[in-house]
């Protein structure tokens, strides 16, 4: 388990967490179903938001590659870089799981910085992903995220762990028609993002 | 409650005992598989509901859908909205309830007096359901066809049915005739009544055809030889089709009274004046006066006669002609060598089924003179018997179902209180005589007349008019319209009134191929075996 831990929580909230990875780069997808523990909790959320930028707020970085032959030779010449760089993803919770229950629905307590974040084994996906009920917490992901964009990639992530995906993205087709009546346009956007 | 059959196909969402109950399908259930005249049953929390479906509707819970529709070649798509949001619908008119209450414990199924609570489960009722409401094929209920879509059998309640005057109605074509002699059969295999068939178009006695097959198909004497007798008013035509007839019908012109030739006013063309000049030439000549007026010479002598009576000279020659017309008819002749009621009502006695067949004499007027005189005599004698059985001892005759066509011709608002047809139907069967009317066009029928028909059975009808009058006074009538409307066009009826506990339409039962014959002869043998059984158990 420990080998699969991609970061660690490094600002945490009600409704979400944000985590850095380990190794530069190492993202996980967006959408993809990852968690952190807070004993005896499981904290259940998707990636929301990714992104690689500067360690130090103020310090962008500067362009350097003019007089090498490939991008891999910029990072050799300027070993450094792996150091003053780091690859961060927001979380949205949207469940936990205490006693080996499921709930899709927020926790009590958010997760503690420093708690690791892992990425959920297909198992995980299939037990989680047995009902829609987190889609309603999706939903109302925030200004920040770009929700049609997000319910689509969860969904696409989560049925690549499902037996049977097409029935299960008709089935979460379904349940979205009923959560977004009166919103066609919406609902369209989501389900041709579906495929 | 006994055990379900058929699936689930939805669940009520709204609705009022007025209108009826709207039922959203699930997703599984596709609107192409509901058609309108099927019937369901509604599982209520406290009884169960047993209705029609009535129409049948495709619902989007957001209007953008029906703006901008997905694309039909998008499967995933189509296959996320289909029950979602976009949705099929029904609208259904409970009509019965079965068990929940004492009453219908006991007496079977109730009307309805509410509606199904919210969230009721909505299936199609199965064949036992049906049987449950129209009860099984027994020695009183005839086989008369399937409902829509079904295998059950739809039985009628003969004995039930001829208490009460009935009609048969259809545009041309839709399958009357073939509907009556089933009917027909029906009757004299299963209730006690005996019938009297005036048959314009000879298709009831011996043979009649089907224009879909293009053959000949049998009529009632060739399945029931013992129990029908064909009596017709033109002996060589009969013959020349093969048809072994019983007895030749004269009409007497000394049988002919002033009220036979009022009553043909219409299609002789008679003026107001004319028609008065009838009772005056009755008063003064006696039985024998029509003959006397046609022989009354063009002479001074003739006019002081009518003026003597007040008689308009214009008046006696439109009469002469309208009497002409009469006496041109071949079967008229100036005495009848043997008396035509008296023959029929013997028949009739020995519970014999007479088919009066007309031969080549198709026109109205014969139809209605001849039809007209005979009802009215043979009516009087069975009030006199029926009057005699109530003061004495005497047995009450038994029930007659008197068939006449064109119905409109002897019952519109006109003439009905003229025609022996009119009391018969407003008097209900106070003398044991009831009516079966067939008509293309009941909307000329007398109001009156048409709401006294205990049970209706209608093939499809186009005119509005006609579809009102028809429908007229039943509750559900626009629901029922619409099951109207949608009947094929040919060998499919609606039923409803006395006989039925609810409105059914069905197919008509198939008529013509040796199967459907010996069919009917089955049929017989369950009633000789009742009677025989009965028999046996009494004596
Ligand atoms: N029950 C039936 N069985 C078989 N054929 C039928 C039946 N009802 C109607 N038809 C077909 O429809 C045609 C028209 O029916 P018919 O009873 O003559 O109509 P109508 O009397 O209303 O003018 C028939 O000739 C026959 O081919
Ligand atoms: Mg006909």
């Amino acid at each position: 388990m420990l080998k699969d831990k991609l970061g660690e929580v490094i600002e945490s909230s009600t409704t979400g967490f944000t985590a850095e990875c380990y190794e530069l780069y190492s993202l996980p997808p967006f959408g993809s179903l990852v968690k952190t523990a807070d004993p005896p909790v499981e904290i259940y959320g998707v990636v929301c938001q990714a992104g690689t930028s500067s360690i130090e707020p103020g310090r962008r970085p500067i362009a350097r590659g003019k007089d090498e032959e490939s991008e891999a030779e910029i990072y050799s010449a300027n070993p450094q870089l792996w150091k003053l760089l780091r690859s961060e993803f927001r979380v949205l919770v949207i469940g936990h799981k205490q006693d080996g229950t499921v709930y899709h629905y927020l926790p009590p307590k958010p997760a503690r910085i420093h708690a690791f974040v892992n990425l959920c084994s297909p198992e995980e996906v299939k037990q989680f992903s047995r009902s829609f009920d987190f889609l309603d917490l999706l939903m109302n992901a925030g200004p920040q995220v770009p929700v049609e964009e997000l319910v689509s990639a969860t969904l696409r992530q989560m049925s690549t762990a499902q037996e049977d995906q097409r029935s299960f993205l008709v089935a979460a087709g379904k349940e979205l028609t009923a959560l977004l009546g009166g919103e066609f346009t919406r609902l369209k956007a989501i389900l041709t993002r579906l495929k | 409650m006994e055990e379900r059959t058929n699936p689930l196909l939805g669940t009520v969402v709204a609705g009022s005992v007025e209108k009826g109950v709207d039922i959203r399908l699930d997703a599984h259930a596709s609107v192409e598989d509901m058609v309108v005249g099927r019937y369901v049953t509604i599982e209520g929390k406290k009884r169960r509901f047993f209705g029609m479906i009535t129409d049948i509707r495709l619902g989007v819970t957001d209007e953008d859908i029906s703006m901008s529709p997905p694309d039909a070649s998008d499967p995933f798509m189509v296959e996320v909205l289909d029950g979602t949001a976009t949705y099929g619908a029904l609208h259904v008119l409970p009509m019965l309830t079965i068990g929940g209450d004492v009453a219908s414990i006991i007496e079977g199924p109730q009307p309805v007096k509410t509606v199904p609570s919210h969230f009721s489960r909505v299936s199609l009722a199965s064949e036992q359901d049906m049987e449950l409401v129209f009860g099984k094929e027994d020695s009183q209920r005839f086989w008369i066809g399937n409902p829509l879509d079904m295998e059950t059998k739809l039985c009628l309640n003969l004995e039930e049915l001829v208490k009460r005057s009935n009609g048969i109605f259809g545009k041309s074509g839709t399958g009357k005739t073939f509907l009556t002699r089933l009917l027909l059969i029906g009757m004299l295999q299963k209730s006690r009544a005996t019938n009297l068939i005036f048959d314009m178009h000879n298709e009831y006695g011996w043979e009649g055809s089907s224009e879909s097959a293009g053959r000949k198909v049998k009529a009632l004497k060739q399945l029931f030889p013992e129990k029908v007798a064909v009596f017709t008013l033109d002996e060589e035509n009969s013959r020349r089709r093969g048809v072994s007839t019983d007895f030749t019908v004269r009409i007497g012109f000394d049988e002919i009274e002033p009220e036979d030739i009022a009553f043909l006013r219409q299609t002789l063309n008679l003026t107001e004046a004319a028609t008065e000049a009838v009772y005056q030439l009755r008063r003064r000549f006696g039985r024998d006066w029509i003959q006397k007026s046609l022989d009354l010479a063009d002479a001074d002598e003739t006019r002081d006669i009518l003026q003597s009576m007040n008689i308009h000279e214009s008046s006696f020659q439109n009469l002469r002609r309208g009497l002409a017309t009469i006496r041109r008819l071949p079967f008229i002749v100036s005495k009848a060598p043997v008396d035509a009621v008296k023959t029929i009502l013997e028949y009739l006695d020995r519970g014999m089924n007479v088919v009066l067949e007309f031969g080549r004499h198709m026109d109205i007027t014969a139809y209605m003179l001849v039809a007209n005189m005979l009802a009215h005599r043979i009516y009087r004698r069975y009030q006199e018997k029926t009057e005699a059985s109530m003061a004495g001892n005497v047995a009450p005759p038994k029930p007659l179902v008197i068939t006449i066509e064109e119905a409109h011709k002897f019952l519109n608002r006109e003439v009905a209180s003229l025609t022996i047809f009119g009391t018969i139907a407003r008097e209900m069967r106070k003398y044991n005589v009831t009516l079966l009317v067939i008509d293309q066009r009941p909307s000329a029928i007398d109001e009156e007349v048409m709401s006294q028909l205990g049970t209706k059975i209608t093939c499809l009808l186009d005119n509005e008019k006609d579809i009102d009058s028809v429908l007229a006074g039943i509750s559900g009538k626009n629901e029922l319209k619409t099951v109207l409307a949608r009947l094929a066009p040919k060998q499919q009826a609606l039923i409803f009134g006395h006989a039925v506990p609810m409105p059914v339409p069905i197919r008509t039962r198939e008529w013509g191929t040796e199967a459907s014959y010996k069919e009917f002869a089955r049929g017989l043998d369950v009633r000789q075996q009742a009677e025989k059984d009965i028999k046996e158990l009494f004596d």
